[in-house]
């Protein structure tokens, strides 16, 4: 366990620096600027000069890269180069509320409701329920979040204008975003419940609990979900990749001021720290994600080994 | 199967006969006919066909797909319109006789431009789909024949690639490249590749211990003849499957991109590019949304529901 958590944890750092380097470089070798070219040519040579040494840009690449690493290790992202005078730190700070928002109601709908439905999927199987659920779950994994969204908006915000579309004032503003963000966890948890509910409801103690003459809650909730539930870390992975990659659009298309948002606007911008930052912020969020997941699989499930003991 | 004929006494119930001591013989069952097969052989393919074909989700994604698939071909040809010709005098045309889906900002055909766009989004996953393919199995083939030193080193590749978010290496890697066809299809694959080796390697390793190798080794096959007649087409199915999954997400990312502003650029059209223009203007003209909307879904639960049953068809073992 020792060895498999020190071998996960080097590989995590090897991945957190190639991306760190591979975006430094890649941000490096981007056409245009965040600057504005033209004023910065009106500038006289020295002033000009002045201003690259303030974002650091007048060393040489590799020293540049040095700096950015050395500051990379102590957790600063450095200075935003559009938000004048804000570290990228504090824009990511201020901006992770309403993500984390969104991202924690996204997770409880979508648990709650695809919890439900894949219950009573597996219970009622082949019956119309069995085959609604299945209908939602094909349709959560295949409409893209961001169309989900959009026909939320237009259908929802603007056409019956029963909630906000736009824009981040009230706990309302959070509804419709978390709606499309949780499609896709709706989807892959029924999915995962009916299925695995299936298999559980077929083992000999579901037929002894019967035996012994349990009521049907008692059955479902003590011995079947608590079983079906084992497995379920093993799609926290794919869900947590969905929230990340949801947030980019949906939070764009609902004007939420979350990281997402950030990160699209950024691009428009140019800003490249912020570009940098937020990659690396993602990426070490995604990769610790993972280990947790595999870590909470093993120590859930015993039968399951982890992948290195027999090696 | 047939059942053994029994031979000349035979047992009337109505017959008020006594038993007789012959009504005790065992019956004789001819044992080379048991082994007979009454059937004509199936290939697997027809196997998996026949499975196929009881899955009416499936085929109904099969026909729509093929649907969609001859509209992406033959659908911009079947108005005299071009996807980029534009007329100002006729923008933000609702759907008519003239126009069948309506017409976009610059009076662009929007039933021209959605098939031109779905014809482009399906030639980017197609094509990304074929190249993951290609380097996947090329790599997981080769972790997994030589197996030691080089399988480790290039495990712990996968390992590390695996940890990146691949849509944000996307992201960055086509804001370098300049959007296009190509480097869409490009950013894609390095990262799309990784998920195909995983699988094709674990599946030769599995293979690798099974004695039908070990008895084809032992007959003196060459490694040639058992990577081509043995350990790829029994990766077939898997490589499918997977492939049929990867259609579909590539779709999802193609779209995602254009969303975001670093898809194709105009004139051209993609599925998310008309997604985009629609989603612009929505409040007014919601047709421009709702169409290629309703093309993407069904393209992407087509393919879904097409892999789902081709996973239960071709190996009903993964069934899950």
């Amino acid at each position: 366990m020792k060895k498999y958590v020190s071998i996960r944890l080097f590989n995590i750092i090897v991945t957190l620096l190639i991306i760190a380097t591979a975006t430094f470089f890649l941000m490096k070798q981007l056409p245009g600027s965040p600057f504005n070219e033209e004023k910065l040519a009106d500038l006289s040579e020295e002033a000009r000069q002045e201003f690259y040494a303030k974002y650091g840009l007048d060393e040489p690449l590799l020293t540049q890269y040095g700096i950015y690493l050395q500051k990379l290790m102590t957790g600063d992202l450095g200075e935003s180069f559009y938000y004048k005078g804000q570290s990228v730190n504090g824009i990511i700070s201020d901006r992770i509320g309403p993500s984390a928002l969104l991202g924690t109601q996204a997770v409880l709908l979508g648990l709650t409701i695809g919890l439900i439905l894949g219950v009573i999927a597996a219970f009622r199987h082949n019956s119309i329920w069995d085959f609604t659920t299945m209908l939602v779950a094909v349709l959560g994994v295949s409409i893209p979040n961001f169309v989900f969204a959009a026909l939320l908006q237009y259908f929802v915000g603007l056409k019956w204008g029963i909630l906000p579309v736009a824009f981040w004032e009230s706990y309302q503003s959070s509804i419709l975003p978390t709606i499309s963000l949780s499609l896709i966890v709706i989807a892959l948890i029924a999915r995962f419940a009916r299925n695995e509910m299936l298999e559980v409801l077929q083992q000999d103690y579901m037929v002894t609990a019967r035996a012994k003459g349990l009521s049907t809650t008692s059955i479902i909730f003590k011995h079947a979900l608590r079983n079906a539930l084992i497995p379920i870390v093993t799609i926290l992975g794919p869900i947590a990749v969905s929230l990340l990659t949801g947030s980019l659009v949906i939070e764009n298309i609902f004007g939420v001021p979350g990281i997402g948002s950030l990160f699209v606007d950024s691009i428009k911008v140019n800003d490249y720290s912020t570009i940098m930052g937020i990659t690396i912020f993602y990426s070490a969020f995604f990769v610790l994600t993972m280990l947790v997941v595999d870590l909470l699989y093993g120590v859930i499930d015993p039968r399951i080994r982890l992948a290195d003991e027999k090696r | 199967m047939k059942t053994a004929e029994i031979p000349d006494r035979k047992y009337h119930p109505d017959s008020s006969q006594a038993l007789d001591e012959a009504m005790f013989d065992p019956v004789h069952v001819n044992e080379e006919d048991q082994e007979k097969i009454s059937s004509p052989p199936l290939t697997a393919f027809q196997d998996s066909w026949l499975r196929l074909k009881k899955n009416k989700g499936a085929l109904i994604s099969l026909f729509a797909l093929i649907a969609i698939l001859l509209l992406a071909v033959f659908g911009p040809y079947m108005n005299e319109y071009t996807y980029e010709q534009t007329n100002y005098d006729a923008a933000y045309q609702g759907p008519s006789s003239e126009h069948w889906l309506g017409t976009d900002k610059f009076g662009r055909d929007q039933w021209t431009r959605i098939w031109q766009g779905t014809r482009i989004s399906l030639y980017i996953a197609f094509l990304a789909a074929f190249l993951d393919l290609l380097i996947g199995v090329t790599y997981g083939m080769i972790s997994a024949l030589f197996g030691g030193k080089v399988d480790n080193v290039m495990q712990r590749i996968i390992e590390i690639l695996i940890g990146i978010p691949n849509l944000i290496i996307v992201i960055l890697l086509i804001m370098l490249l300049k959007p296009g066809i190509f480097t869409i299809t490009v950013a894609m694959v390095i990262t799309g590749w990784v998920n195909m080796a995983r699988l094709v390697r674990a599946q030769i390793f599995k293979l690798k211990g099974q004695e039908f190798i070990l008895s084809s080794l032992t007959l003196g096959a060459s490694k040639f003849r058992l990577i081509t007649r043995h350990l790829l087409p029994n990766t077939l199915g898997l490589i499918i499957i997977t492939m049929m999954f990867t259609i579909p997400s590539a779709i999802f990312t193609e779209a995602f991109l254009s969303f975001i502003g670093l898809g194709l650029q105009e004139p051209h059209a993609s599925l998310g590019v008309l997604i985009n223009d629609g989603y612009q203007a929505m409040k007014n003209q919601p047709y421009l949304l709702i169409y290629p909307a309703i093309v993407i879904i069904a393209i992407m639960v087509s393919f879904n529901m097409l892999a789902d049953g081709l996973r239960d068809a071709i190996d009903p073992r993964m069934r899950k």
